[in-house]
């Protein structure tokens, strides 16, 4: 399935193939490849989701993966479902004569015929199929309108494919000495469609060149049709994209009437855009829209959360008792792998009300005016608009907003993206946030600050990366960039399907990504944090000399500061004591390095209290809060919990993040690069935060 | 009477109508606006220009795009009054 993008491609997948989707990878690079069973009567056939494109001359790294998956010689599609948008058939018809060109099996749904008629126009089916020689369908994917018949023209085209027949109003002198230049290339035994024979005319690629040196008896017919198209002054690609439109002009004009004089330009779309992207109150509105985003994930996720956490420690409970006999293994389980799934699980809340609200904003087209109106500080900082939405999505998780950075039309703002998106405030820091805001801002200052120092925290990343793309640019990456190009598509209510699709994949992604790695290095940390066990003999003496109750937590403390774990800390603690963080707090980092996730069961495990803790648990905060250096000085000021927040904000604590930085790039050196200048920051950032506190004084 | 003088992206206002009169062959980013819709001929409305004059959208052949003005130097371009 292919399209621009804004055609309703994606609402029109949802509509075909329901929830069975698959999302993986396309091998070698990682844009995203959704796709789906569907069942067609009697056959099972598979419908995949290509990337959103505007042309197959494949600029960006999503156009050269659908370019790809197009004109894969070895694993053609049998059949393209190529969507186009009734309401601007012109530009859409463009990617459908170069698709045509490639000499695949065709049908075509066209889309948004409702709003169309909105506009007092008609488009004519019939007339369409019969000036593209191929089946046309109406579909209106949401209201389930042309479903049954797209699905009967798959299975009419599956078993009787049609090709639509491409005569483009293209220079007849560049026509013929294309078809002689295939013809002379298929006799040297080399298979190429026209359109091929054509991009490698205008564009040859460096591969395509070498290909060329290496066999000249290729280059040859290769040298003729050049200079003969050069001296009749055909070989210039404007002329071809212009007879394209030209083309598309025509069939537009032919099959599209305007059914009344209503002229509609001032249209509803226009009348919200004069607010939303007004210079003053679109600005203001945005901001108020972010924070409402913001504010809802932490009052929202909050009681679903409980209730994971509740269930989790239910689970615990229950399994414990038959366990009681090998006290490692129930460690292990309980602690380690069931504390660790369920850490993990406790994002979920966060992520699907992230994403909840990432679809609305994109369905509504809000989106995209965001985009518009962030361009100018984004651009300053060297990136665009665009990259405006895979940081946003990164505030849920880098990991999806790392991806999401393929939108980027060229490599070098995509790697300016890619390399500050997990500067963004994603949702595995907010436990930190929360359990610091809670135990030493709330308490002193109330909800307000509470809640405006959250929204502070997610700022943080953003001021940073500001600068840091801006040095980027100028002095790590090179390469050109690509002009930015941005679609406002008219306002709509969102597809419900299509953001409960939305919501249901990511979390998916999330739960399959995410928790292989944070339930392996669950596990790892409850065994460096168990393991070695505290002798018998010390046991035996803290029994003696403490009251019962607090025996058990003493214990559990001398067992954690004796383990791996916190023989670590202590050894590095004076690197943080300039940013006022002792060992445990040095532990408690250093745990979270694999994924910041696990530190809020780590600070509970370390402030002694076994580690079935979460961000809202009491306990946690009191033992904090009453935390002291050996000297009786408090652990915690406001200070140091801001230093700490800061340092969680900048830190590069997901062993997934670098990953996927890795498998993007393909390169160590990014991830190494991401590693080193996140972690640097840092660290400077709470140095800096603690020696101010001291000077002034706190 | 219409009358037309030389513009670039650069002179653009809200509420102009402008036409391309010329494009610039094997340059990239040319050749990307095309397959927007820019081709030589083409008549299109500025309907708003960004705060601090970047970026612009356009109402091109019905539909509406987002670009910077000095991205679009390849573009050449007459006023239509």
């Amino acid at each position: 399935m292919v399209g621009n993008p804004n055609a309703g491609k994606t609402t029109l997948f949802n509509a075909l193939t329901g929830s069975r989707q698959k999302v993986a990878n396309y091998p070698g690079v990682t844009v995203e490849r959704v796709s789906s069973q569907m069942r067609l009567g009697d056959d099972i056939v598979e419908c995949v989701d290509i990337p959103g494109i505007y042309s197959l001359t494949a600029a960006s790294e999503d156009e050269r993966v659908a370019t790809s998956a197009i004109l894969a010689k070895d694993n053609p599609p049998d059949l393209c479902v190529i969507v186009l948008d009734g309401t601007n058939l012109e530009r859409h018809l463009f990617l459908f004569t170069q698709i045509a060109e490639a000499g695949l099996p065709v049908v075509i749904a066209v889309t948004m015929t409702d709003r169309l008629e909105a506009h007092g126009k008609e488009l004519s089916i019939a007339a369409l199929s019969a000036e593209l020689g191929v089946d046309c369908v109406a579909v209106i994917g949401h209201k389930e309108k042309g479903i049954a018949e797209l699905k009967m023209a798959i299975r009419r085209n599956l078993r009787e494919p049609k090709r639509p027949a491409y005569d483009f109003g293209l220079p007849e002198g560049l026509e013929a000495e294309l078809a002689e230049l295939r013809d002379r290339l298929s006799r040297l035994g080399v298979d190429a469609s026209l359109g091929e024979v054509r991009h490698s005319l205008y564009q040859p690629t460096e591969e395509f060149s070498n290909f060329l040196r290496d066999f000249p008896e290729v280059s040859e017919p290769y040298r003729t049709a050049r200079e003969k198209l050069e001296a009749a002054d055909l070989l210039r690609p404007s002329l071809d994209v212009q007879s394209r439109y030209k083309w598309a002009k025509d069939i537009q004009e032919r099959v599209v009437t305007r059914l009344s004089d209503a002229k509609l330009r001032k249209s509803r779309t226009d009348r919200i855009d004069q607010i939303l992207i007004h210079r003053v109150w679109g600005l203001a509105i945005f901001i108020g829209v972010m924070y409402l985003v913001f504010q809802s994930i932490y009052t929202l996720a909050t009681p679903v959360m409980d209730w994971i956490e509740g269930g989790f420690s239910w689970i615990a409970d229950t399994v414990s008792p038959p366990l009681e006999s090998n006290p490692d293994l129930k460690s292990l389980i309980v602690d380690g792998l069931i504390g660790g799934v369920g850490g993990m699980l406790v994002f979920l809340p966060q992520i699907l009300i992230l994403f909840f609200f990432i679809a609305v904003l994109e369905g509504t087209g809000y989106l995209a005016r965001a985009a518009f109106l962030m361009d100018r500080l984004l651009g300053w900082a060297g990136l665009n608009g665009r990259a405006f939405i895979p940081l946003l999505s990164s505030f849920a998780c880098a990991i999806p907003g790392i991806m999401a950075a393929r939108v980027m039309p060229d490599a070098k703002s995509r790697l300016a993206t890619i390399l500050v998106a997990p500067l963004m405030s994603c949702s595995a820091r907010l436990p930190v946030y929360i359990i610091l805001i809670g135990a030493f801002i709330e308490p002193t200052y109330g909800p307000f600050w509470a809640g405006f120092t959250l929204f502070a925290m997610h700022f943080v990343g953003m001021a940073v990366a500001i600068p840091v793309v801006f040095v980027l640019n100028r002095k790590v990456l090179k390469g050109r960039r690509l002009p930015f190009l941005l679609e406002l598509p008219p306002y709509q209510w969102p597809k419900w399907r299509d953001v409960w699709l939305a919501m249901f994949t990511r979390g998916k992604v999330f739960v399959k990504t995410a928790g292989t790695i944070i339930v392996f290095m669950s596990a790892l940390i409850w065994a460096l944090s168990y393991y070695p066990r505290l002798s018998p003999v010390e046991s035996a003496q803290i029994l003696k000399v403490e009251t019962p109750e607090d025996a058990d937590k003493k214990i559990q403390e001398r067992q954690l500061e004796q383990s791996y774990l916190g023989r670590f800390g202590k050894a590095i603690e004076p690197v943080f004591v300039p940013a006022g963080f002792d060992w445990r707090i040095s532990t408690a980092i250093l745990s979270a390095f694999p994924a910041r996730e696990t530190v809020v069961p780590s600070l509970g495990i370390i402030f002694s209290l076994g580690n079935e803790t979460d961000e809202e648990s009491a306990d946690l905060r009191t033992a904090m809060q009453e935390a002291t250096w050996p000297d009786g000085r408090k652990l915690f000021t406001v200070w140091t919990a801001a230093g700490l927040m800061v340092f969680f904000a900048l830190c590069a604590q997901c062993m997934a993040t670098l990953a996927t930085v890795r498998r993007e790039t393909n390169s160590w050196k990014w991830p190494v690069f991401m590693f080193c200048y996140m972690t640097g920051l840092a660290y400077l950032a709470a140095v800096l935060i603690h020696q101010l506190s001291r000077l002034a004084g706190g | 009477m219409t009358t037309s003088r030389a513009l670039t992206f650069a002179d653009l206002k809200t509420g102009m109508y402008a036409r391309v009169t010329g494009v610039e062959e094997n340059c990239l980013e040319s050749r990307r606006l095309q397959e927007m819709g820019f081709t030589v001929g083409t008549e299109f409305h500025v309907v708003k220009v960004a705060p601090l004059g970047d970026p612009i959208e356009i109402d091109l052949r019905g539909y509406r795009i987002c670009l910077r003005k000095r991205e679009c130097a390849c573009i050449e371009l007459e006023a239509i009054v």
